[in-house]
């Protein structure tokens, strides 16, 4: 579904992603561990290009962006349709509903009716818990319901694969629950996700694989017991100690 | 004193003066309201056009169209109101280029505002957090469609204080249009002074309405701000 393939990019001088390699396969899980800093955030951003890498190649399905070429506007937003994105602190459009948040990629972008629209957001928005808030306005809800919200409308437009930036990093703690919910709900429904956070739990529950990231490399990467229980590098080790404690 | 104040609505000298306000009062509302506010509607509406495209120009990426917006607004934000009047209506004849003083004043005007307001319209889009834009980019929109549906609204909001302010100026400006014939509200004002000599009388008078046309705006800039209250991000 994913492949990216020598993937560099840098800040001015910093070098922030070094020759990354990744494969996501369809209905795959993905998790993106890391120190901050490592370029995890970065690397997921490059999957929709709200970051731009100066080499390499990533492929979603039947598109691919060769960045060492310069990229035409019109490839970019064709490129972008293929996922949903949502942030940590979900950038819902507070000038719109909760509803509208999740119709408006369809109207606007898709091109289907309202009264569609309408209907399927409403569709997703009671999956994810929030069929009583249709009428609110973001800064009505709560920071788990607005997170929930913004994954409404990464899932409007019918995308195959979502991806997660830190979603849960924002929230208070008991909140949290809400939005791993949904999100283990989608992963057993077989949507590709690529998921930057820092609950561990999730990751070792959800993952069918996970990546360890420092200082813009991959240091290691396997399934959630490869990299929790047999731990093969040390740096890796070295951050599963210090947030454990 | 208790004379005074009893003889004061009979006192000759007295009467005359309010004569002077009640007879000067209806052809000066006359002035505002045929005159002076329709140019400054007109003009505001077409200034805000050329804001919104000059603000556009100016964020493009196109460093041709930024640079003919950031000439355009330093020209008319370095050169006085009056002075762009005066080329307009005056100037422009020596070249073949006659504008009647309506036109010009619009002309002139228009252009004032476009340039003010493009600086407003410009640091509002700016001010709307960059992650709106990764939003709407990350739902599929091209940067045309996040403009429209995302920026500009949210825009709009956070530019109305500004806005209000610049309009209440152009309204008050609009008493330059004076000085190119063009009969608005103080042009009538001048008239009336000219023939009896009341000029503290009748330019106060021109004056207090003034204030109370900027008066009813800020009442209708607070009714509107509350109307797009939820278009900000709180």
């Amino acid at each position: 579904m994913i492949t990216v393939k020598d993937l560099n990019k840098y800040f001015g001088d910093l070098h922030v992603l070094k020759n990354i390699h990744m494969d996501v396969a369809r209905g795959e899980v993905v998790v993106v561990i890391g120190p901050s800093g490592s370029g995890k955030t970065t690397l997921l951003r490059t999957l929709n290009i709200l970051e731009t890498p100066e080499e390499g190649e990533i492929t979603i399905g039947k598109q691919s962006m060769d960045f060492s070429k310069p990229l035409k506007k019109k490839q970019i937003v064709e490129f972008r349709k293929q996922t949903g994105m949502v942030f940590q602190n979900h950038n819902l459009f507070p000038h719109f509903t909760a509803l509208e948040n999740v119709m408006e990629g369809p109207v606007t972008v898709q091109k289907i009716s309202k009264a569609k629209a309408r209907e399927r957001a409403k569709d997703i928005l009671t999956k994810v818990g929030l069929g009583e808030k249709l009428d609110a306005y973001p800064h009505q809800l709560s920071g788990g319901q607005q997170q929930r919200v913004g994954i409404a409308r990464a899932l409007a437009t019918g995308v195959e694969v979502i991806l997660f930036d830190e979603p849960t990093s924002a929230l208070d703690p008991e909140l949290v629950g809400d939005v791993l919910d949904v999100m283990k709900e989608l992963a057993e429904e077989g949507m590709t996700m690529v998921v930057v956070t820092h609950e561990m739990s999730f990751a070792e529950e959800v993952a069918d694989r996970v990546i360890f990231m420092d200082q813009g490399k991959v240091v290691e990467e396997g399934t959630p017991e490869q990299i929790f229980q047999q731990t093969k590098e040390p740096r890796t080790q070295q951050f599963l100690n210090r947030i454990r404690k | 004193m208790k004379m005074y104040l009893s003889n004061i609505f009979t006192d000759p000298e007295m009467e005359k003066y309010i004569d002077i306000i009640v007879s000067s009062f209806l052809p000066l509302v006359k002035g505002a309201f045929y005159y002076t506010i329709p140019l400054t509607l007109i003009t505001f509406a077409i200034g805000l056009v050329l804001a919104v495209i000059t603000a556009l120009m100016r964020l493009s990426n196109m460093k041709v169209l930024q640079w003919i917006a950031r000439v355009y607004v330093s020209i008319i934000r370095g050169t006085p109101l009056l002075v762009q009047l005066f080329i307009i209506f005056f100037g422009l004849p020596s070249v073949g280029v006659t504008i009647n003083p309506l036109y010009s004043a619009i002309i002139g005007f228009s252009l004032n505002m476009g340039a003010y307001n493009s600086e407003i319209i410009r640091a509002a889009i700016l001010s709307i957090p960059k992650g709106q834009w990764e939003a709407s980019h990350s739902i599929g929109m091209t940067n045309l469609q996040a403009l429209r549906r995302v920026v500009l609204p949210q825009a709009t909001r956070v530019s109305i204080p500004p806005l209000s302010n610049s309009f209440i100026g152009l309204i008050k400006d609009t008493s330059l249009a004076s000085t190119i014939t063009y009969t608005e509200m103080f042009r009538k004002a001048q008239e009336i002074a000219a023939t009896n000599y009341h000029f503290l009388l009748v330019y106060t008078e021109a004056a207090v309405i003034y204030w109370i046309i900027c008066i009813g705006l800020s009442f209708v800039q607070d009714r509107v701000e509350n109307r797009l209250d939820q278009y900000v991000a709180k």
